[in-house]
């Protein structure tokens, strides 16, 4: 059994205005895992992220870092907690050296010239560490924050929206330098609404929506109980409508009549497909081709956001 | 370890030294310009007008307002450095840093507060160095100076970062220092005796509380004062323990840090 990291019971959050932002949340979070909280705007996930890092008052429940809770040991569980906002929050005037030093010194710890350097060696900010911030590109400032995250050594890392607005080969960097903290160790919990970011990296999803934790899954679990897959036949002609003969799968044409799609379950006890094919044949209708596709997690996503939308209106 | 627990030492020093890297990094605005300024009023005060102006209490005028001068300063830059140390940070969002970081309320006024008093009292030695160059002057009681020097530049610095975490804007963090300190400085006996003021208006006086500051702290000079200097020197005290408590009501209930 993988020990747990951060555990959250019974969290609640209603700002004064009274906008409740959590409803109850109860979750795990497990040591080494990259864990991907994804949820539309507004969902209550920078919120959850900044209670846990002690930004934003809880109205009530507890939350345990490595074991310390939040409050009452602020000074045990924060250590162990790096944060990289969402925002490019940045002291314009500073240099990246002097930035990550003074993360490092506020987190408590003693100075140590070698760890920076290799921290800003992994995020290639060496040789930018004598730059001012307001000459950094917003890539470069989006690594800044990150070596200004990791400089405590902690091993739990919250990263809110870490690709927001940075380009594709950067993302591709920062994915591979999330999985690098992983592998030594480090507890990544990553909040995105780039569901492919989450179908890359996370090893396990939660999603949330309207301040409630709506399903916790490993994500490889989650796309194949919730996965549903689809064979769309392409026809050598057009189709005008769908004979009844096939009505028993409920297909659907697209492409105006061009292709014949029939959506199945993958875990059902017998897909359909052989007698399906049997039956195109016995009619006499031909195809030039065959393809299948098993739906992403960002159709998942939105058909659960979608359905919770419609259940709560 | 439980060192460490207790008091995080590091922490406070990481800020101090981020702070007071600021001031060598705006050299200009944080000393230079006020030793200019102060340097002028003693050519105004000191040498044009005070050449012309009776003593009082014995005591040469331009040498008369050295402590008010430099009182002055200390008010208006500790209030300035205390309330800039918080109010940036959570103006460029940086704030989240600090909130998130395993470091006490206490031990953050501890950093913010005293990198802007050291500042300031910085400053203040500066103004009475310079001030040596124009008039003679005298430390009767240099314990009880350095005394009040710090107690006073503590607390405005404490003043001062009560008002950068209320300020929501620029103006609001100039506001008070321009539209009630500095007056109540130049009321406050900076450049006279209250003594010298007409009857009602020495009574008026007595009502603002920059008066016993100042004058507490030119009784050090010169062993004049317009009051006792116990009770300036409660005064100052009061004015500081009044500050603490309300930084405390700031880091209990979260005003205007956290939601």
């Amino acid at each position: 059994m993988t020990p747990i990291v951060v555990s959250i019971k019974d969290l609640t959050k209603t700002y004064a205005s009274g906008l409740q932002a959590l409803k109850t949340i109860n979750l795990d979070i497990r040591k080494g895992e990259i864990f991907a909280l994804l949820g539309p705007n507004g969902a209550g996930k920078t919120t959850l992220i900044s209670i846990i890092c002690g930004i934003v008052t809880p109205s009530s429940g507890e939350v345990y870092a490595d074991g310390h809770e939040i409050r009452r040991d602020y000074r045990l569980a924060r250590s162990k907690i790096g944060l990289v906002p969402q925002e490019l929050t940045t002291d314009r005037f500073e240099t990246v050296w002097a930035t990550t030093t003074f993360s490092r010194g506020l987190f408590g710890k003693k100075p140590n010239k070698d760890y920076v350097e290799r921290v800003l060696r992994d995020l290639t900010l060496w040789d930018k560490r004598n730059a001012q911030l307001q000459t950094l590109s917003g890539g470069m400032k989006r690594r800044v924050m990150i070596a200004k995250a990791l400089s405590h050594e902690p091993t739990i890392l919250f990263l809110d929206e870490p690709t927001a607005g940075v380009d594709v080969e950067l993302r591709r960097d920062m994915w591979e330098l999330v999985r690098r903290l992983r592998d030594n160790g480090v507890t990544i919990i990553l909040t995105t609404h780039y569901i492919d970011e989450a179908e890359e990296m996370a090893d396990r999803i939660g999603v949330i929506n309207r301040g409630e934790l709506i399903l916790v899954e490993d994500k490889a679990k989650l796309i194949k109980k919730l996965g549903k897959k689809q064979m769309t036949l392409v026809l050598q002609e057009p189709m005008a409508k769908i004979p009844p003969e096939l009505g028993e799968w409920h297909l659907s044409l697209n492409d105006g009549g061009h292709e014949l799609v029939y959506t199945f379950d993958t875990n059902a006890e017998r897909t359909g497909v052989p007698s399906l094919l049997r039956r195109v044949a016995d009619l006499g209708i031909h195809f030039r081709d065959l393809n299948t596709e098993q739906s992403s997690l960002e159709d998942i996503f939105v058909s659960l956001v979608s359905d919770r939308g419609k259940a709560a209106a | 370890m439980s060192e460490w627990i207790a008091f995080n030492r590091h922490s406070i020093w990481a800020i101090y030294k981020f702070e007071m890297a600021r001031a060598w990094r705006t050299l200009t605005q944080s000393i230079v310009t006020p030793v200019i300024t102060t340097s002028l009023y003693f050519v105004v005060f000191g040498s044009a007008i005070g050449s012309r102006m009776k003593e009082i209490d014995g005591v040469p005028y331009g040498a008369f307002i050295v402590p008010g001068l430099i009182m002055l300063s200390l008010f208006t830059q500790s209030i300035f450095n205390g309330s800039f140390g918080i109010y940036f940070p959570k103006f460029v969002g940086t704030i989240y840093e600090l909130l998130s970081a395993p470091i006490s309320y206490l031990e953050i006024v501890i950093a913010y507060v005293g990198a802007a008093a050291t500042k300031s009292i910085i400053l203040g030695l500066l103004i009475l160095i310079t001030a040596s160059f124009f008039v003679p002057i005298k430390i009767l009681h240099p314990g009880f100076m350095i005394a009040f020097l710090v107690l006073i530049a503590t607390t405005f610095s404490l003043f001062g970062f009560i008002l950068g975490v209320w300020a929501q804007g620029f103006e609001q963090l100039q506001m008070i220092p321009m539209l009630i300190i500095t007056p109540l400085t130049f009321l406050g006996g900076s450049f006279y005796s209250i003594d010298m003021l007409p009857a009602p208006w020495r009574t008026i006086a007595l009502f603002n509380p920059v008066v016993y500051l100042i004058s507490g702290f030119r009784w050090s000079f010169y062993e004049t004062a317009d009051v006792a200097v116990e009770i300036s020197l409660a005064a100052t005290l009061g004015f500081f323990l009044a500050c603490l408590l309300v930084v405390s009501w700031i880091f209990k209930t979260g005003y205007r840090l956290k939601s």
